[in-house]
């Protein structure tokens, strides 16, 4: 199995190659992507440069245009998609079905993934843009079961990619708009989830608040560790209880079946974070790419090391991790 | 301008439905979409109980369309996609790109709203692929529908959301069955004890979001009666109203009132806010937070 990485910087892309990743994946400095966070991402001089680099050490560059092209600006969608082919880029990741159709016709020979964020949780979904499009390669929402990724793989004749650590999305990608619901801004949109300009933190003789959008997120003891203020891993009142209602603040972790994905047949494991440091990228890349050789050397005798797990777990959000959907009983 | 009434998305016993819909018969609404699209293990009415009540709305003079499961993940359900699909009599609103994948070869679908239409590029796909209607996204606004209907193709017929709990995200996780404590494999169908869903609150009690098994709604009621003038300016041929247990028909007579120029858009916005479960939105028309109410 391939290990995809994510690349919101230069350096974090150098992380990425340098410590093992396959393949990393970036975007452009606007609302085409779907981590459009100040700061991060790719001009054209930086994309150059780390196509460079990533070429030279024999990893491939997929480019992300994964939202949803905002009607009336649709010339920025293709000019990104334009500008990636012209940069080289090894294969594009797309969400929007026009889009897709866009890219199809006007650059025959390019590489396409489908993103998360076109939500295909089905053989039927991935080949409509298989079929259409000539799509190569689909990524899977974080909703299916095992069995049901092994179902949709022998469904489809496109490749699949898993995501295999990262921060949990809770909903079906390309499917949520909580966000803009509280703050105007969600990532079909604008390629942000909970952005950064909404969210204030506020000391109060309660304990310290988290707010996105004025809305309270959560309330934090004095000495309780505080995460970043998502809708989806807030505590909230559901009757008459306060509780994560929808999620904890956890992490995916597949390090415990990468012998069971191999034997799937999945293509390529994805680790998410493209708003991490270049620091975070490096550890999860290495990480990854220690248990993936130690899977594909003997996937018989495979045991997840704990020593790798605590390793990732130091990194995660809220530094545990689950299995998420692909158990059943997460569900 | 025609009135839907959307899918009823929460859970009732199966009398409760067959009630509502003996009354959505007499009710001024023109199209009416049936079937199950939040939780393929909702199964008071099944397959041939949804067609038996098209047969009975479409002799009251409405048109009825299938809708489609939003979240498809078992092969299970694709089955009953396909079923829909091919029931030879009615057409399929769409909700995922599987159904639009198999609504293709037919005789004409409506991409529903959870079907990610942002552009009039995914329009062009969907009219040349056979659809009949668009639903447009609810988190889109006033000025990228405009946008949009500015270049939609010839005949593709335009419908937005116009009253109720938005449809704000799905998961595989069922959040009745965590709010209750059990897993989602034994949930003992206990969003039946919610008919219209399970308010979440933040610590502070403002209402935010409405639990509604994998389905995940705004708190509040998105209304646009304030906007048909508009929406009709825009080229909007249907305005949707999303079933609520009480006052549905009392909504859609306001809606009624207001299209056919007998009630003031302000006025029948203002009647309509009693009904309206956890005050009324709409934030999204203005490009703004969903939740937020513009004046």
């Amino acid at each position: 199995m391939e290990l995809v990485c994510p690349a919101g910087s230069l350096p974090a892309l150098k992380a990425a190659v340098d410590n093992g990743a396959d393949a990393v994946y970036m975007g452009f400095r606007n609302a085409t992507n779907a981590r459009n966070f100040e700061g991060l991402n790719f001009d054209e001089k930086g994309a150059r440069r780390g196509l460079a680099h990533a070429h030279a050490a024999g990893a491939r560059v997929f480019t992300a245009i994964n939202t949803y092209a905002a009607a009336g600006r649709w010339h920025e969608w293709t000019d990104a998609v334009d500008r990636a082919v012209d940069l080289g880029v090894d294969a594009l990741i797309l969400a929007d079905p026009g889009l897709i159709a866009y890219a199809a016709a006007d650059h025959p020979d390019m590489r396409l993934h489908l993103s998360v964020q076109a939500s295909a949780t089905t053989p039927e979904a991935i080949e409509f843009h298989r079929r259409r499009f000539g799509v190569r390669r689909a990524v899977l929402p974080r909703v299916l079961s095992l069995s049901q990724v092994r179902r949709v793989i022998a469904g489809t004749d496109a490749e699949l990619e898993v995501f295999g650590f990262g921060s949990l999305c809770v909903m079906v990608e390309g499917r949520c708009a909580l966000s803009s619901y509280v703050t105007g801004e969600a990532p079909n949109t604008a390629g942000v989830c909970s952005p950064a300009k909404a969210v204030r933190w506020v000391e109060s003789a309660r304990g310290r608040e988290s707010r996105l959008g004025g809305v309270l997120i959560d309330l934090y003891r004095p000495d309780e560790p505080a995460g970043y203020p998502t809708l989806c891993k807030g505590r909230f009142a559901v009757d008459g209880q306060t509780y994560y209602a929808l999620e904890e603040p956890t992490s995916l972790n597949v390090l415990d079946i990468l012998p069971e994905l191999q034997q799937a047949g999945v293509a390529a494991v994805k680790v998410e974070g493209r708003q991490r440091s270049p620091a975070y990228v490096a550890e999860a890349t290495r990480v990854m790419r220690a248990a993936l050789d130690q899977a594909a050397a003997d996937p018989e005798g495979y045991v997840p090391d704990p020593a790798l797990a605590a390793r990732l777990d130091r990194l995660a959000e809220g530094r545990t991790h689950t299995l998420g959907a692909l158990q059943r009983r997460w569900q | 301008m025609k009135i839907s009434l959307g899918p009823i998305v929460y859970f009732w016993p199966r009398q409760q439905v067959l009630d509502f819909y003996g009354r959505v018969a007499e009710l001024p609404v023109d199209i009416v979409y049936l079937g199950e699209t939040v939780c393929s293990k909702r199964r008071e009415l099944g397959i041939d109980d949804w067609l038996e009540l098209a047969g009975q709305l479409r002799a009251a003079g409405k048109q009825p369309v299938l809708s489609t499961l939003s979240l498809l993940e078992a092969g299970s359900e694709l089955g009953v996609v396909r079923r829909l699909v091919g029931n030879g009599e009615y057409p399929v609103e769409a909700n995922d790109l599987s159904a639009v994948e198999m609504a293709a070869a037919g005789p004409g679908f409506v991409a529903g709203p959870h079907f990610n239409t942002y552009n009039a590029a995914t329009l062009e796909l969907l009219a040349s692929l056979g659809a009949i209607r668009w639903v447009m996204p609810v988190e889109l606004s006033r000025d990228s529908l405009a946008a949009i209907q500015a270049q939609r193709p010839g005949d593709l017929e335009t419908e937005v959301f116009a009253w109720g709990r938005l449809p704000l995200a799905f998961s595989a996780r069922c959040f009745t069955a965590r709010a209750a404590d059990v897993p989602k494999d034994q949930c003992g169908f206990r969003c039946m004890d919610h008919p219209q869903g399970l308010p979440l609150a933040t610590r502070e009690g403002e209402g935010l979001f409405t639990i509604n098994g994998i389905q995940v709604q705004s708190g509040r009621t998105a209304s646009l009666i304030g906007m048909i003038p508009e929406l009709q300016q825009l080229g909007v041929d249907v305005v949707r109203v999303s079933p609520q247990p009480t006052h549905t028909g009392d909504v859609v007579s306001l809606f009624r009132g207001v299209i056919d120029g007998r009630l003031a858009p302000a006025e029948a916005a203002g009647l309509a806010e009693p009904f309206a479960v956890g005050g009324a939105c709409n934030g999204y028309w203005y490009g703004a937070a969903g939740m937020v109410a513009v004046s």
